[in-house]
């Protein structure tokens, strides 16, 4: 007999009989124990119950929920439980299973009221932010020691990480924004050519580039390339206790890990966004020569006379204060990522969104501030 | 080093407290792990602290090593002016350079080969430099078995190595105290005791005090000569004194069952 069955009824003397039969087997399912309980419940209470197993045919643990979820309702009525008609094997899984009290104390946590965890959040936010301060202070205080020339850390470090975020960026950043300059110059040449004004075009590009397109797409590519690597390599060195291990050997990873990666990117960014500045051009000088005939001596020239210093210096200044940013997100996102895997990939996520975030703020503060300033 | 060989010839002398932990309570933001400890180490102790997991050794080792903060009660250290906590950064600093710490999963920087990992505090704290350097980085590497595998990187070496680089660092600057964090997680019965062995031999030579935290019985009879035992129920220390004489005396059963191995009570 194969089908799974529950059997139950009342013998005279007050004992409740359940009859097990059939294959108890996840794969197959088993019959819910509601009406097994709902028996029990019905007054007047049965003094005991007992099992019989005698046409069982096979089990597994799905026959041990059944029957734990009867015998918990038979504990908290007092009706007393005869196992003995259960198999051998059962009965000591079932002892088992409560021989150790469950433990009282975190319960499935109740999900909090909308007004609870709205304030929840802004607390943990605004001690984050403290946090934030707190880790620029750090940071801003390891740098006087670095011009005091006290600041402890690895010249080869240093320039491990002006190789990877400065030449090892060139191909990506070099690409991004050549490709850039070519859409910015296509989409102006398609209006500009209407009004027989196509020569501006290199106006459009050189002036839009140097100012604010190629710091921020450079920056944006440093955030999700070295940010995130800077975040995942602290936040794998937290995870297996390296920075533990330098804190209590008195050498501050502020200035051991976080000020070698601050002073390479600050430094590389300018650079890589000079490069970018040229490549920006250059993908506007090939549309203008396919498109709207335009000999490159002429774009050059008609460059030169619309870009001025300021434009490249205020662009060339952007890039080292996103340097700063990228470098600080990773570092801090990093190095608070706490002791586990999941933390580590958190860190990095959240150090791409917020470099990229600031990177962003910044740019619109900055170009505020130079409207306001006529540069 | 020239401190221990005096102490040597009077080993028997009085015991001098080392580390005094009084009235101390741990405590992660709101959440005490525990409360209400007073030991104190004596100097060249092998001082074990012990308990089931989950009973707060780590964290208990992590505020011995400076990393936290307790919040509440002091830690004190032989020649230090006051508390670990209530002393002025720079004494703070000069006093975690006599720690050595090996961490239960080694903690090497990965980025640095093993004799680079044993030269960094070396170049930072030490008054050598250049070849000396590198000399005493692989005499230290040489002490603990690894010589030769100077120029290997923490993820080209198995777990029992790294265990015995970490040590190479812990012991670099030759440090008066040195901190253990569950030596022989992860090893087999053969590399932990030859790390007991080590650990025997740091004593007797170093002359340095040794903390360690472990549930590991064996070492705990072949190295301790005194413990606390936290109990995680009560958040506090139940018993101390010498595993033997523990279990010998001791009339708590959470006590004995932990040192007599349990019967199913789950102490890992």
């Amino acid at each position: 007999m194969e089908q799974v069955a529950v059997e139950y009824g009342r013998g005279s003397d007050g004992t409740l009989r359940v009859a097990l039969a059939g294959d108890w087997s996840l794969t197959r399912g088993i019959p819910s124990s509601t009406s097994v309980i709902e028996e029990i419940e019905r007054r007047p209470l049965p003094k005991r119950v007992i099992f019989e197993t005698g046409v069982l045919a096979g089990w597994d643990s799905g026959l041990l929920t059944f029957l734990l979820s009867v015998l918990s309702r038979c504990t908290q009525l007092g009706i007393e439980v005869d196992r003995h008609g259960l198999p051998e094997g059962v009965r000591r899984l079932l002892a088992l299973a409560t021989a150790v009290p469950a433990r009282s104390g975190r319960s499935r946590a109740e999900p909090e009221p909308v007004l609870a965890r709205v304030g929840g959040a802004a607390i943990t936010w605004s001690a984050g932010l403290g946090e934030t301060l707190d880790f620029i202070g750090e940071a801003f205080l390891s740098l006087l020691r670095l011009f005091a020339g006290k600041a402890r850390f690895r010249r080869s470090d240093l320039l491990l990480a002006v190789q990877d975020c400065g030449a090892r960026s060139l191909p990506i950043v070099g690409l991004i924004n050549l490709l850039v300059g070519l859409i910015l110059g296509f989409v102006g040449a398609i209006q500009l050519r209407r009004f027989g004004a196509q020569i501006y075009v290199a106006d459009l590009v050189g002036i839009g580039m140097l100012r604010e397109i190629a710091p921020i797409m450079t920056g944006i590519i440093v955030a999700g390339r070295t940010g995130a690597s800077f975040a995942a390599e602290l936040g794998t060195m937290e995870a297996s206790q390296e920075i533990d291990a330098l804190r209590t050997l008195g050498i501050p990873p502020m200035e051991f890990l976080v000020l070698p990666r601050l002073l390479a990117l600050s430094l590389m960014m300018p650079l890589l966004c000079l490069y970018a500045d040229l490549l920006g051009i250059a993908g506007g000088l090939v549309v203008a020569g396919s498109m709207l005939d335009i000999s490159p001596v002429q774009y050059l020239l008609e460059t030169r006379s619309a870009v001025h210093l300021n434009d490249l210096f205020l662009g060339l200044f952007m890039s080292a204060v996103f340097g700063v940013l990228v470098a600080l997100t990773g570092c801090m996102r990093g190095i608070r990522s706490g002791h586990s895997a999941s933390g580590v990939g958190e860190a990095t996520t959240s150090a791409v969104v917020t470099g990229i975030l600031s990177i962003v703020v910044a740019t619109a503060i900055i170009t505020v501030i130079s409207y306001v300033l006529g540069i | 080093m020239s401190s221990a060989s005096e102490q040597r010839g009077n080993a028997s002398a009085e015991a001098r407290p080392k580390i005094t932990v009084s009235d101390l309570t741990l405590a992660y933001g709101d959440a005490v792990v525990m409360q209400d400890l007073n030991f104190t180490v004596n100097e060249r102790d092998i001082f074990i602290i012990m308990g089931g997991s989950g009973s707060g050794k780590s964290t208990l080792l992590r505020h011995l090593i400076g990393l936290h903060e307790p919040a509440r009660g002091t830690i004190s250290y032989q020649g230090t002016s006051a508390g670990f906590w209530e002393m002025p950064p720079p004494e703070r600093e000069r006093l975690l350079r006599r720690f050595g710490v090996l961490y239960q999963g080694s903690a090497l920087w990965s980025s640095m080969t093993l004799a680079e990992n044993v030269a960094l505090p070396l170049q930072e704290f030490a008054s050598v430099r250049g070849e000396e350097i590198s000399a005493l980085a692989s005499l230290k590497l040489a002490l603990v078995g690894l010589s030769g595998f100077e120029d290997y990187y923490p993820s080209e070496i198995s777990g029992g190595m790294s265990k015995r680089a970490g040590l190479a660092r812990a012991m670099a600057l030759d440090p008066d105290i040195l901190f253990f964090d569950e030596p022989s997680a992860g090893l087999d019965p053969v590399s932990s005791r030859r790390l007991d062995d080590l650990i025997l031999d740091l004593r007797d030579s170093l002359g340095a005090t040794i903390v360690v935290v472990t549930h590991e019985l064996r070492s705990i009879f072949a190295i301790g000569n005194n413990s606390v035992f936290l109990d995680g129920e009560s958040k506090t220390v139940i018993a101390s004194g010498h595993p033997k004489q523990l279990l010998a005396e001791s009339r708590d059963p959470r006590v004995l069952t932990f040192l007599t191995g349990g019967e199913g009570t789950g102490n890992g």
